[in-house]
């Protein structure tokens, strides 16, 4: 079975876009809820019926071809740091991580499937990509539960779908959704507005970071609400219609910042860059928010192009678990800053200070690392 | 108009309908603000407000109402409580879906889009589905038959249903 500093210590190809255009839309996400047929819900089963109903389910799931050898393990197996740690790289939620004996998490090498038992509902799935690619991720994970459901007895009613323990995830079952990086829309004033477009439509939206309306780092998640009275097809193909005109927006507005407050954006580059490379001091907010200027500045060529890889996986590193299971000891919130600020200037060391861009090289600089609208 | 959760003068008016009957709720500024009336992005009114709602002005329904343990209803596999699915707001087992069935549908419109699921059927199951969709075809044909006295049609269906039923050994859930 693979280790856990195994299966952490490199990024997933999926944080940091791999191949594929990950300028606005990060990663993309489904996530599928999955019960017994008669066996307690998690929430509701008594210990014995928790660990009887793993015990069914988990050899199962090992034995899934994309699970050989998989990360598997006993919520109760892992310290508070390594939960955290996958918690912050979004393979396990923050309730399951809550959890202990009982429950578990198997996860793929590559990070891209991870299957949590007895989270909220006996199996929840996730599959994630890189970029704007639900359709991808829902056929590898829809792929996944057809194999399981040849061995396990899910429960299903011909009216209500998927029974689940909320009635809130009756149906497919399924939650869609994608993260993106708006700080052009954030800056020109307009994120409010195509914030309240997207609710409008019966989808959900929520910054990624912070609380409330705030969101640190301009990272924000789109996902579907009603998971009943809609086949997954349909829900993913309105969510990639939405996600993927939100992405032009976007687009458009960091072309008119360039275009109509050039001074402004030169400042704010200079200013981050700065920042990043020689403060000594930094705290989570600081860090996300000058990293998602300096990955706003890398897709305008500011920066280098390798600087919004960087970007993406200093926006993992640089999260509490992270940097505590790096050092491996436990740090005071002053000790994180101080690490996190270190990290910073280490890796900010090769990048070169921002070139002026200018408006009439913007075009062409700005097609070469922007994303094209979506066939 | 006072508000329904306070003394307060009442400013918000929520009208909605639940299972064809009209709901009325009056809030006061505050107490709006606080349910998340005002917010825009909540969609799922109902669903918020119902929850530890101390008058009676919203729903008189089965699982909103208090009554006395002994005639309170109960999942017969996993001894879920009509009171626990007003406090938790979710379910026991599978099984409570048909046992709370009535108080499901009542409640689902302020979560969901649709009442009926449309999607993924498991595999094995598609014949089984299809199988009980006809057989729910044929009873409604078979009461409309009877209603409109037509006894030439109904003898018909029933013994189609009769056919069909015996047709299932293998599909009926064990």
């Amino acid at each position: 079975m693979m280790r856990f500093s195994t299966l952490i210590r490199h990024p997933a190809e999926w944080m940091i876009g791999g191949a594929v255009d990950n300028a606005v839309v990060l990663t993309s996400r489904i996530r599928l809820a999955r019960n017994l047929r008669k066996i307690p819900f998690p929430g509701w089963a008594t210990a014995t019926q928790r660990r009887e109903a793993m015990d069914l389910m988990l050899p199962v799931i090992q034995e899934l071809r994309p699970m050989k050898d998989a990360f598997a393990q006993s919520l109760g197996g892992l310290t508070a740091v390594q939960k955290q740690v996958l918690v912050e790289r979004h393979l396990i939620s923050r309730e399951h991580a809550a959890r202990t004996e009982g429950s578990a998490a198997v996860i793929e090498r590559r990070q891209t499937l991870s299957i949590m038992i007895n989270e909220e509902d006996h199996l929840r799935m996730q599959s994630i990509r890189p970029g704007l690619n639900l359709r991808v991720a829902y056929e590898a994970l829809n792929e996944v539960d057809d194999a399981l459901q040849e061995k396990l007895p899910f429960a299903f009613d011909r009216k209500l779908g998927f029974l689940t323990t909320c009635p809130t995830n009756l149906g497919t079952g399924m939650r869609a959704s994608a993260m993106l990086h708006l700080p052009g829309l954030v800056l020109s004033n307009q994120i409010g507005q195509v914030l309240n477009g997207i609710a409008r439509l019966g989808l959900a939206v929520r910054g990624l970071y912070g609380e409330g309306t705030e969101s640190l780092g301009n990272l924000y998640q789109i996902s579907n609400q009603s998971t009943l009275g809609e086949s997954e097809p349909q829900i993913i193909e309105q969510l990639e219609r939405v996600i993927s005109q939100v992405a032009m927006h976007e687009a458009h507005a960091r072309l008119k910042l360039l275009e109509d407050e050039p001074i402004m954006l030169h400042d704010k580059m200079g200013r981050s860059f700065g920042v990043l490379r020689h403060a000594w001091l930094m705290d989570s907010k600081e860090a996300l928010n000058h990293l998602s200027i300096l990955r706003l500045g890398a897709c305008l060529g500011f920066f280098p192009k390798e600087t919004v890889r960087l970007c993406d996986t200093l926006l993992m590193e640089i999260q509490p678990a992270h940097l505590q299971l790096d050092c491996g000891q436990k740090l005071s919130p002053e000790q994180r800053d101080e690490r996190r600020a270190q990290i910073m200037r280490l890796h900010l060391q090769n990048v070169p200070s921002p070139v002026t861009v200018l408006s009439n090289h913007k075009q062409q600089q700005i097609s070469d690392s922007n994303p094209s609208p979506e066939p | 108009m006072k508000c329904d959760f306070c003394d307060q003068k009442a400013t918000v008016f929520l009208t909605q309908l639940v299972e064809g009957q009209m709901k009325k709720v009056c809030l006061c500024e505050s107490c709006a603000q606080e349910k998340g009336v005002t917010d825009p992005t909540g969609f799922s009114l109902a669903d918020m407000l119902i929850s530890g709602t101390p008058t009676s002005a919203i729903i008189g329904s089965p699982i909103f109402s208090k009554k006395r343990p002994s005639d309170e209803k109960k999942c017969p596999h996993c001894g879920f409580s009509a009171d626990d699915l007003s406090r938790v707001r979710r379910f026991g087992c599978s099984e409570c879906y048909d046992v709370f069935r009535s108080e499901m549908e009542m409640i689902l419109p302020g979560m969901q889009m649709g009442m009926c699921h449309v999607g993924k059927v498991p595999r094995g199951q598609e014949e089984k589905h299809l199988h009980e969709e006809k057989m729910e075809q044929l009873r409604t044909q078979l009461d409309q038959a009877i209603e409109s006295e037509n006894y030439e049609a109904a003898a018909r269906l029933r013994d189609e249903l009769r056919t069909l039923e015996t047709l299932s050994p293998g599909l009926s859930q064990s």
